[in-house]
């Protein structure tokens, strides 16, 4: 008991106590890219895990009963040991399109709400993917390094890139990002094509069944897909096989999704042409054979990484929980369309 | 009569007479024609007059074949001037194997009753697809992103510095002919605002217009230069064009060199005072300016914005379609109709 005997004569402190606490298990990137101050709200705090000295199961007991939510991001998964601790969280907030951090089925079986990123990165993804395509297709990276080696000056012209025009795209997994990806190639001449879960009754891109017949048709490949158990290592020997020689591949999903020794394999040999990666397997570390290659593009997964995405998706995160913590239906809550 | 001309035909090449054919004066191979190969070009209704493969001073050859030269093939390597001109009195074509054609004297050849054709738009779509690809290069930072990978900074730095959205910016065309309509369709497709300059406001289109390339970069997030080189355009891109694109904007280059003041240019980048630059041709290629390899916020190609194997087969067909259609007495494909 204070000093004081009425609620409005609370410290900012106490008042601050009471709010409903969310808490993260690690800083998302985007805290460090536009600033912490983006997500703050007078409906919850934050209670971040990583800066107490406390063992993470102790932590979370010991706060168990003011956590009414879950801010995660990749790396740090959110499976049934930490929803165990935590009976008092009814959502889980992530900062990424992706779920496959998020342990879904616990999830619904604690009855606990999931929103993702919704469509905050769509457009930029589907920017980089086109960026990557063109980049490896019209050898702009490449060309770049040739040039500032000095070698425009001293051995003449770098080999000619390929045309867009009339390339046969094949979308791998046609949801938003996809969908988005398609519209832009469309305008750039390119024949679209797709694989996906379903085929989408409201599109008329010839669909196919399944990955490696969708890559015997088509010149690139563009990966847009989640990951999932089913995708895991999805793009393997037999689908770059089919490819082929003059294939190439863009990849803005996940690492996992291509198997990718195999894929390397496949470059060194030629036996597919090219490669755009925004996304590896084990991330920061990207393979070394893929500095000797002058044929693939590599990108530190920087897809959503725009000022303007990365502020929209602050607005969508605290927007998401202020609904939750005043019982309002949620901005772009998860749901499982199977 | 007519059976003497069948039983010439029948008896194969050594009774054909080559100096028959219509010459066409090749002063230098245009780089399509050493990509491509000659045997693309050959016809029956023409013959090429290779002057780099005599050994004749130049003046002299021009000289002695000057009564047979019908038309010339020439390319940027290769000017047609007044003076070329005037050596060879029976010219009627100009064929360039570019869209460009400032080292073409237009005035000269229009006096003189002389037809031109260039590249139609064989160009337009790799030609805009590069600068599209540059622009979101230059926004997104891939090529310098890449570069960052490759010095191994990923893993010891961390996250390379953040894009920029396009969704949204406002993107300045100079020059909306046939490449910069194409470039205008894709920047749409990516959600950009198109808007423009050109020597006059196209009538069918709403994008907004202005007539000063200066207000056209005081409205702009980005500026693609797409025009041809002339006198008008020299150096247009100045001083006052980077000061009113401002600190915040990206310039994209894939017409000529010359029609941007390269040094201000490369002062401007140098000093920040505009945010990067994207950039497939320059005043003295293959020359490019030492500081812009110290940019990051640069991307360089080497004038190839529109070379794909797919342009110079169409580049090849269009060149030799010109030719015959000339010398067949028929409409010719894509003729540079203002001077």
């Amino acid at each position: 008991m204070g000093v004081s005997n009425t609620d409005s004569d609370k410290t900012q402190e106490e008042e601050q106590q009471d709010l409903p606490k969310v808490v993260l298990l690690r800083p998302p990137p985007a805290f460090s890219l536009i600033g912490e101050e983006s997500f703050a709200s007078n409906k919850f705090q934050f209670l971040k895990t990583y800066d107490s000295q406390l063992p993470l199961d102790q932590f979370l007991s010991t706060h168990s009963h003011s956590i009414k939510a879950i801010l995660s991001s990749a790396g740090a998964p959110v499976n049934a040991d930490i929803l165990q601790l935590l009976p008092e969280v009814g959502l889980v907030v992530t900062t990424s399109a992706g779920l496959n951090h998020v342990d879904i089925p616990e999830c619904r079986r604690r009855g606990i709400k999931i929103a993702n990123a919704g469509h905050v990165y769509s457009d930029d993804v589907a920017d980089l993917a086109v960026g990557l395509l063109i980049d490896v297709l019209r050898k702009v990276s490449a060309s770049d390094r040739y040039v500032r080696q000095g070698l425009w000056a001293d051995k003449g012209n770098y080999p000619h890139g390929s045309k867009l025009g009339g390339k046969r795209t094949g979308i791998v997994g046609l949801g938003n990002i996809g969908y988005e990806v398609a519209k832009r190639l469309e305008a750039f001449g390119c024949v679209v094509s797709y694989n996906s879960r379903k085929k989408k009754p409201y599109v008329s891109y010839p669909f196919y069944h399944n990955v490696c017949e969708l890559a015997a048709n088509c010149d690139a490949l563009i990966i847009c897909c989640g990951l999932s158990d089913e995708t895991r290592h999805m793009i393997n020997k037999p689908v770059l096989s089919a490819l082929g020689k003059e294939g190439f591949i863009v990849n803005i999903g996940r690492g996992d999704i291509i198997d990718e020794k195999e894929m390397v394999s496949c470059l060194m040999r030629g036996e597919i042409a090219g490669a755009g990666l925004d996304v590896f397997e084990n991330e920061p570390n990207v393979r070394k054979e893929f500095f000797a290659m002058d044929n693939v593009v590599l990108s530190p997964h920087r897809a959503v990484f725009t000022p303007e995405s990365l502020k929209d998706l602050s607005q969508l995160v605290v927007g998401n929980l202020e609904a939750f913590l005043s019982n309002k239906p949620l901005l772009s809550e998860y749901v499982d369309n199977e | 009569m007519a059976d003497q001309e069948e039983e010439q035909d029948n008896t194969g090449d050594q009774n054909h007479k080559p100096q028959d054919l219509p010459q066409v004066l090749v002063l230098k191979p245009p780089p399509v024609l050493s990509v491509i190969g000659e045997e693309s070009f050959l016809s029956n209704k023409y013959q090429f007059l290779k002057a780099w493969e005599s050994p004749l001073p130049l003046h002299q050859f021009l000289t002695a074949h000057a009564g047979s030269i019908q038309a010339i093939l020439c390319s940027g390597a290769a000017p047609v001037t007044d003076d070329l001109l005037q050596l060879l009195p029976s010219v009627r074509l100009v064929v360039t194997a570019s869209a460009g054609t400032n080292h073409i004297d237009l005035e000269a050849c229009h006096r003189r009753g002389i037809s031109v054709t260039n590249a139609g738009n064989v160009f337009s779509d790799d030609g805009a697809d590069a600068a599209v690809g540059l622009l979101i290069d230059v926004l997104r930072k891939i090529t310098a992103s890449d570069r960052y990978v490759r010095q191994g900074l990923w893993v010891n730095e961390g996250d390379y510095p953040l894009g920029s959205k396009l969704r949204g910016k406002r993107v300045g065309i100079v020059g909306l002919g046939g490449i910069g309509l194409e470039i205008a369709k894709r920047l749409e497709a990516l959600g950009c605002n198109v808007l423009y300059t050109s020597r006059k406001k196209k009538t069918f289109l709403s994008y907004p217009f202005y007539s000063d390339v200066c207000q056209l970069a005081a409205h702009s997030d980005a500026l693609i230069i797409c025009c041809a080189l002339t006198d008008q355009t020299r150096h247009m891109i100045d001083k006052d064009v980077f000061s009113a694109l401002g600190k915040e904007g990206v310039i994209v280059n894939v017409g000529r060199g010359a029609i941007v003041d390269e040094k201000e240019m490369v002062r401007c980048l140098v000093h920040g005072e505009i945010a990067g630059a994207g950039l497939d041709v320059f005043e003295n290629e293959p020359d490019v300016p030492k500081e812009l390899f110290e940019l990051d916020n640069v991307v360089l190609s080497p004038h190839r914005a529109v070379f794909t194997p797919e342009s110079f087969m169409a580049l090849c067909e269009l060149v030799v379609g010109n030719l015959e259609a000339f010398f067949s007495n028929k409409p010719l494909l894509s003729r540079v109709m203002d001077v």
